[in-house]
Order: structure tokens, then C-alpha cells, then sequence
């Protein structure tokens, strides 16, 4: 018992990787949030008028909103007014090349692990750096426009190309949506804008990296990926924050639009800090992804590994409305200490022979609450529509829970839905059946975590899933005693 | 290699092991029998490190060095091996997978470069065709819907493998079919050598045929009750252990 009850202790004593903060000289505006505030982000970023009323209009239809009560996730309200909803690293202006970006944030980003220096980042990842409430680098942006992709952050797309970001901001998760992604469309400062054109194939990965710096700063990103018709891109997003013993919020949207025979693949390694082990601090994580396969055999992906944040809210849907389109969901979350993850996905299937599956696995450690929620909605067009649902849970401990929501509604007889659920418990004769072949408790416990989570792994970009891995080792630390 | 003085553990309130003395020596094989529920199990597992028994006093030296002082790992990869009575499932860890973390676990110990996927594979390959073990077995998650008889194989198997120096089975023989049988003994007799040491706990003289051990001991309540060669295996057989309790009783 001694010997292993010790490496547990060092273990969980060992901080957050990511919790440093960089000193950097940051604009920010007036705590608080009312039209006025609106009114000087869209000022801040040299705005459109269409985007200022949308802004307008997504703030008035907010006040009238309530916050959800109905998620399995529980926490002190939020004071909406305490709130810096803008925040910058400081710049004389616009950096126009890396060589303009202020070295401090380079060196943040190289801490991180994410060098933004084109020369050293890794072949096949074009990588967009949002830091607070801006994108402070776009790398490869021009080998990528060369074949008529645009990768930019979200502002310059509002700036230089207003037609798409009119067409499409909104067109799968309205302004009206619900409450955090109401509160997103009026305050969000920047993100990620993609859009890959007709018949392309985005021959690298597309990657965006969020990191909250500023402290009481809440992050509103919004990402928009539109495939054309047989277009098909990888897209991968990261993020990390520093420790800071109060709660921050972060509500982002992301949504995808796939036309026909378009594809997205949308992956997620979400690392905000989750809070310390008593459940001090950490991240509040309010986020609204939704996927549109508007053509017909579109097909739209998203595969998560969350293991940060204090409070994870989240539902990557997909909605398939093109005959023969595809959804899936792959999902691994991990909750530790007193963390809380309240995550699944919709598949609404609208096209006939529309297909979807999801395959959950959520980890329980500590004291903390998994809950799995999902629907499967089959609507009447939705002919032959097929659904495969599985969902693990796996408990390390006795002080844990895992919750699973499935809500099936059915409105077509020709469907065909399965789901499968499944709970298990990491036990102490397993641990020690590997102990006793020469493995360490901690490299047991990743073993069969790893191997629990096997089937969404393997949907990962290579470099990625390598990546997640290790962030599950490392989350998972001292969860066994 | 092996030896152990006055060893008791317990569970709870409860005693199971009350003072276990044994001297295991560099290329013997020692066989220990005993009812059910007389403390076995728990002398393996005690000698494995498993935590839910506590060694309550005695002491127990493994190549010169304090065993009880060494996880479980640490023994593991100083050469001990136990074959589980009941082997665990691991969904979702493949036999495979298992072997070779804990096998480069020990060769990093020793500092031995660890091996890389193919001279593992090569390795893996060689020790499954000698266990006669089907190589779809191996590939499949740890002891997950395997039969009783596939379970106790795939024991024999992994030993095989990591070329242990001490080896404690524990009823590695029980629940198989003859060939089974033969092919678990046929592993064991591989591993004997002037430089390791087995011990193997078993309900079954038939297994000591084709495994002749150096000495045989009685295990009843938690003490070692009689030591002797392998004719005492050939007694037990025929008399039963009700023979040793009369024995106990009159003394
Ligand atoms: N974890 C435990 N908790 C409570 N009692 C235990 C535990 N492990 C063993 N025992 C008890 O200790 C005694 C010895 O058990 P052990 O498994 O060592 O017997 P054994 O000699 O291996 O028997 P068998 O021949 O049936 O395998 C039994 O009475 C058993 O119930
Ligand atoms: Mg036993």
C-alpha cells in the first residue's frame, strides 16, 4: 500500500502543464455587458453594419433568455456583469507577418507547444493562434490560397469577405439558439473562418489554438467551416489556459456547413483548466457545435477528447438534411477530481437514407460527474434512416458517477436505430493482474484507459491521437489510490 | 532464491497465513498442496505483493533481497512471476499489449533497450507455438471471454514469454483437458534450469507426474504441516488429507 499510495501523491501534486500566465500589455474594455459594449467591439473591429445588428439583435433576444437548468452540471451563478467580455495582447497594429507578432506571444505558443515560426511547424498543420479575444497568427495562409482556400480568423473574414460570412454566420445555429450561444453571437471577439472551394481536397490540416490569458476575461469564439460541393477538409482545435483559482466562462460556436459530397472532419483536444483537486478555479466550458450536411452524401465528423475545463457543456450535433448524408459522433471525456462534463451530440436526420453514429466513452475519476446526452431524431422524410448509438462509461473509484441520457424520437418506420451502453469499473484485481506482469499502477490505469478508448482514438489525426494519449495519462494522474 | 520465515499475513481480523517457513533453492521445483481455504492462494499472492492481505510478521527474502519491501512491479520485474488461480479480463488490453509494457518495463530496469515491435513480435510468436496457443488469442483483449482452459493458457503463456526466475503457479492445473494439461507441464519443464526456481500449488498428484518436483509440502490453516519428496504427493493421494489431520490432532 505505502509504496503506491506515495507515487499517487507526487503524481497529483504535479500542476496543470499549461498553467502559466504571460505577461503581456492587453487592451481590454469596461467590465460588463450592455449595447454600449456591443457597440465598441464592433467598433474595435472595424465592423460591417450587417454584423453590428446581428450583434444587436442576438444581445436584445439574449435579455429574454433564461439559463438552462436541465444539464446534470452544477455550479454558482454567474454574474454576467463581472465579466471583461474583450480583451487583447496589445499591438501598434494588425500584425501583417509573423515577424510583426509580439515575441512574447511567440514564446507562449512555443511553451505551449504550438511554434507559430512557419519553418518549424510540423509539414500538414496550418495552424490560426487565437489569444483572448483575437487571432494573434494565421500560418500558411498563402500556400493555401494559392488553391482558392481561405483560412483566416474570423475578423478578417468579416472584413474581407462579408458575402460568406453573410451567407452562412448563423445558418446552423441562429442567433436565437440558446442561451450561450445567444450571448456568444452578441460579444464574440474572433476565431476561426475557413471555407474550402469546390472539388478541393484542403491538402493539410487546418488548426486553430485557443488560449485564455486575461484574467477574468470570458472567451467568445466562433468558428465557421463551409466545405462547396466535394470539397473535404481536417480540421483540428486546441486549447489550454492558466491557473487561476476563479471560475472563467468561455461560450464559443462553432458551425459547419458540408454541401454536396463535401466533407468535414472536425476534431477537438479540449484542455482548459479544469480547476485544482479540491475544485477551486477552472474553466466554465458553454459551447454550441453544430454541423449542417446541406448536400446530398455530405458527410460531417466530429471526434472530442475533453479533459479540461471545470464544467463541460457541449453537444457537437449534425444535422442531416441532404439525402444520403452521413453524421458521427466520437467522444471520450474525461472528468477528475470535481470536475463536471455534461456532453453528447443530436443526429437529426431530415434526407432520406441518412445515416449516423455515435460512440461514446466517458471516464470517471475522483469526485467527478459524467453525464452522456444525446438525441436521435428521425424525422418523417427520413426514409431508411440508420443510427448505431454506443456508449461506455468506465468509474475509477467509488466517488464518481456516470449518467447516460440517450432520447430517441422516431417519426419514420422504416429507420433502424441500435444502441448499446455499457458500464465498467477499473478494479483493483485488474491493476494488480498488470502490476504483477511489471507495469506501473499509473501505466495500468492508462493501459485500460487507453484500450477503453481505443475505438475513438483511432479516429484522431495520428499526431493528434499521440497528443491525447498523453493529456489522458496526465488528467488521470493519481486517480487510483 | 526464495525464503521465507515464520511469514503471517492476515485479512481484516482474520489470520490466514500463521507462520509460513520455506527455503526454495535455485533449480528446484517445489509442489504445495492442501485442502481448499487452507491459505494457498494467499501465500502466492502474499509473495506477488497483492495489498489486501497484510504481512502481520516473519519475512521473506528473494535473491537476497527483502521482498516484502518491493511493490508488486518491482518484484515482477525482478524476475517473479505468479500465474493467477483466477486470471482477471481486461476489456480493451490485448494480451500482446500487456506483455510488452511489462516486458520492457524489466529490460528498461535493466537496462536493456527495450524491444521493438518486430523482435517482439518474433519473440511472441516463437512462446505461443511452443504453449500451442492460437495466435487470435493473444490479439483479443486480456482474458476477455476466454475459456477457463484458454485462461490458464494464456497464464502459461505470458510466463513463457517473460522468462520469469521465480514462478509461482497457482492451480495452473486445474480445469484442463489432458492435452491442456500436458502442454501447461511442457511449458513449466521448459522453464526448470539450474538458475531459476518453480513453485507450483496444485489439488493434483497427476500434474507431479509430468512435473516431478524436488519436495512437496502440506499446506492446512495457514501452516506448513508436512514437507517430504515427491512420494508424499503419491500419499496424499491415497490417504486424503484426513490423514495428516488425524496425524495433527494425535500430536
Ligand atoms: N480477500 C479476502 N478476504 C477475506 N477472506 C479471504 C480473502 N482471501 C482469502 N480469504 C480466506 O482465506 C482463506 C484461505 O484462502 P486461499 O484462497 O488462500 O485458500 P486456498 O488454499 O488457495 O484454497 P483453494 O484450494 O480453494 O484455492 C479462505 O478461508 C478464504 O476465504
Ligand atoms: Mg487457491
Amino acid at each position: 500500500m505505502s509504496t503506491s499510495t506515495k507515487t499517487i501523491q507526487d503524481l497529483t501534486e504535479q500542476e496543470y502543464k499549461y498553467g502559466f500566465v504571460t505577461d503581456i500589455e492587453a487592451e481590454t474594455i469596461p467590465r460588463g455587458l450592455n449595447e454600449e459594449i456591443i457597440h465598441l467591439i464592433s467598433e474595435k473591429k472595424h465592423e460591417p453594419e450587417f454584423m453590428l445588428e446581428w450583434r444587436l439583435k442576438a444581445y436584445r433576444h439574449w435579455l429574454t433568455m433564461k439559463e438552462p437548468t436541465w444539464h446534470n452540471v452544477h455550479y454558482p451563478p454567474i454574474d454576467y456583469q463581472a465579466i471583461f467580455y474583450y480583451s487583447a495582447p496589445k499591438m501598434k497594429k494588425a500584425p501583417k507577418s509573423l515577424e510583426e507578432v509580439d515575441p512574447e506571444l511567440l514564446k507562449t505558443y512555443e511553451k505551449l507547444g504550438i511554434p507559430l515560426a512557419e519553418q518549424k511547424l510540423l509539414a500538414g498543420v496550418a495552424v490560426d493562434a487565437v489569444f483572448d479575444s483575437v487571432s494573434v497568427a494565421t500560418t500558411f495562409k498563402e500556400k493555401l490560397a494559392e488553391l482558392g482556400i481561405i483560412f483566416c480568423s474570423f475578423s478578417e473574414a468579416v472584413l474581407n469577405h462579408p458575402e460568406l460570412v453573410r451567407k452562412y454566420l448563423g445558418s446552423v445555429v441562429p442567433y436565437s439558439d440558446n442561451f450561450f450561444a445567444t450571448l456568444n453571437s452578441a460579444v464574440f471577439s474572433d476565431g476561426s473562418f475557413a471555407y474550402i472551394p469546390k472539388g478541393v481536397r484542403c491538402p493539410m490540416e487546418l488548426s486553430t489554438y485557443f488560449r485564455i490569458n486575461a484574467a477574468e476575461t470570458g472567451q467568445f469564439e466562433r468558428t465557421l467551416i463551409i466545405a462547396e460541393e466535394g470539397a473535404s477538409v481536417s480540421y483540428l482545435e486546441g486549447c489550454t489556459a492558466p491557473i487561476r483559482d476563479t471560475n472563467q466562462l468561455h461560450a464559443a460556436v462553432v458551425e459547419l456547413v458540408a454541401l454536396n459530397n463535401a466533407t468535414i472532419k472536425y476534431s477537438t483536444v479540449q484542455n482548459w483548466y479544469p480547476g485544482d483537486r479540491e475544485g477551486k478555479g477552472g474553466i466554465y466550458n458553454f459551447v454550441t457545435k453544430r454541423g449542417r450536411c446541406l448536400g446530398v452524401n455530405s458527410k460531417i465528423s466530429w471526434t472530442q477528447v475533453e479533459t479540461g475545463s471545470a464544467i463541460t457543456w457541449k453537444y457537437p450535433s449534425c444535422i442531416l438534411q441532404g439525402d444520403n448524408s452521413v453524421g458521427e459522433f466520437y467522444s471520450v471525456a474525461v472528468t477528475n477530481n470535481y470536475q463536471q462534463a455534461d456532453t453528447g451530440t443530436k443526429m437529426i436526420h431530415i434526407g432520406k437514407n441518412t445515416r449516423s453514429t455515435i460512440v461514446t466513452k466517458g471516464i470517471s475519476a475522483g469526485h467527478g460527474q459524467n453525464t452522456y446526452r444525446g438525441l436521435v431524431k428521425i424525422l418523417k422524410g427520413a426514409a431508411n434512416a440508420r443510427n448505431y448509438s454506443q456508449c461506455d462509461s468506465l468509474l475509477i473509484g467509488d466517488k464518481c458517477g456516470a449518467h447516460t441520457f440517450p432520447y430517441i424520437e422516431v417519426k419514420n418506420s422504416t429507420s433502424r436505430l441500435e444502441h448499446e451502453a455499457s458500464t465498467s469499473k477499473i478494479g483493483e484485481d485488474q491493476i494488480f493482474y498488470c502490476r504483477q506482469r511489471g507495469i506501473s499502477t499509473e501505466d495500468a490505469v492508462n493501459l485500460i484507459v487507453n484500450g477503453f478508448c481505443k475505438e475513438v482514438f483511432r479516429e484522431l489525426p495520428m499526431e493528434f491521437a499521440v497528443e491525447a494519449q498523453k493529456l489522458l495519462g496526465v488528467s488521470l494522474e493519481g486517480s487510483v489510490g | 532464491m526464495l525464503e521465507i520465515k515464520n511469514l503471517r499475513a492476515k485479512v481484516g481480523d482474520r489470520e490466514i497465513l500463521k507462520g509460513i517457513s520455506l527455503t526454495v533453492k535455485t533449480g528446484e521445483v517445489h509442489a504445495i498442496m492442501g485442502p481448499n481455504g487452507s491459505g494457498k492462494s494467499t501465500l502466492a499472492q502474499v509473495l506477488a505483493g497483492r495489498d489486501t492481505y497484510e504481512v502481520t510478521g516473519g519475512e521473506a527474502t528473494y535473491q537476497g533481497k527483502d521482498l516484502l519491501e518491493m511493490a508488486p512491479e518491482e518484484r515482477a520485474r525482478q524476475g517473479l512471476f505468479m500465474a493467477f488461480q483466477y486470471p482477471v479480463e481486461i476489456p480493451g488490453v490485448s494480451t500482446m499489449y500487456l506483455l510488452r509494457a511489462g516486458l520492457n518495463a524489466a529490460r528498461k530496469q535493466q537496462g536493456l533497450e527495450e524491444l521493438d515491435a518486430m523482435d517482439f513480435l518474433s519473440l511472441v510468436k516463437e512462446q505461443a507455438k511452443l504453449v500451442e496457443m492460437d495466435e487470435s488469442l493473444m490479439n483479443r483483449s486480456v482474458n476477455e471471454g476466454f475459456s477457463g482452459g484458454e485462461k490458464k493458457r494464456n497464464e502459461i503463456f505470458q510466463m513463457a514469454v517473460l522468462q520469469p526466475k521465480l514462478a509461482i503457479l497457482d492451480e495452473t492445473d486445474s480445469g484442463l483437458d489432458i492435452d491442456a494439461l500436458r502442454i501447461v507441464a511442457n511449458g513449466v519443464n521448459r522453464l526448470r534450469g539450474p538458475d531459476r526456481a518453480i513453485i507450483v500449488v496444485t489439488h493434483y498428484q497427476r500434474l507431479l507426474n509430468y512435473i516431478v518436483p524436488d519436495r512437496v509440502h502440506v499446506l492446512y490453516e495457514g501452516r506448513i504441516v508436512k514437507s517430504g519428496g515427491k512420494e508424499l504427493a503419491l500419499e496424499l493421494e491415497d490417504k486424503g488429507y484426513s490423514w495428516i489431520e488425524e496425524k495433527l490432532a494425535r500430536a
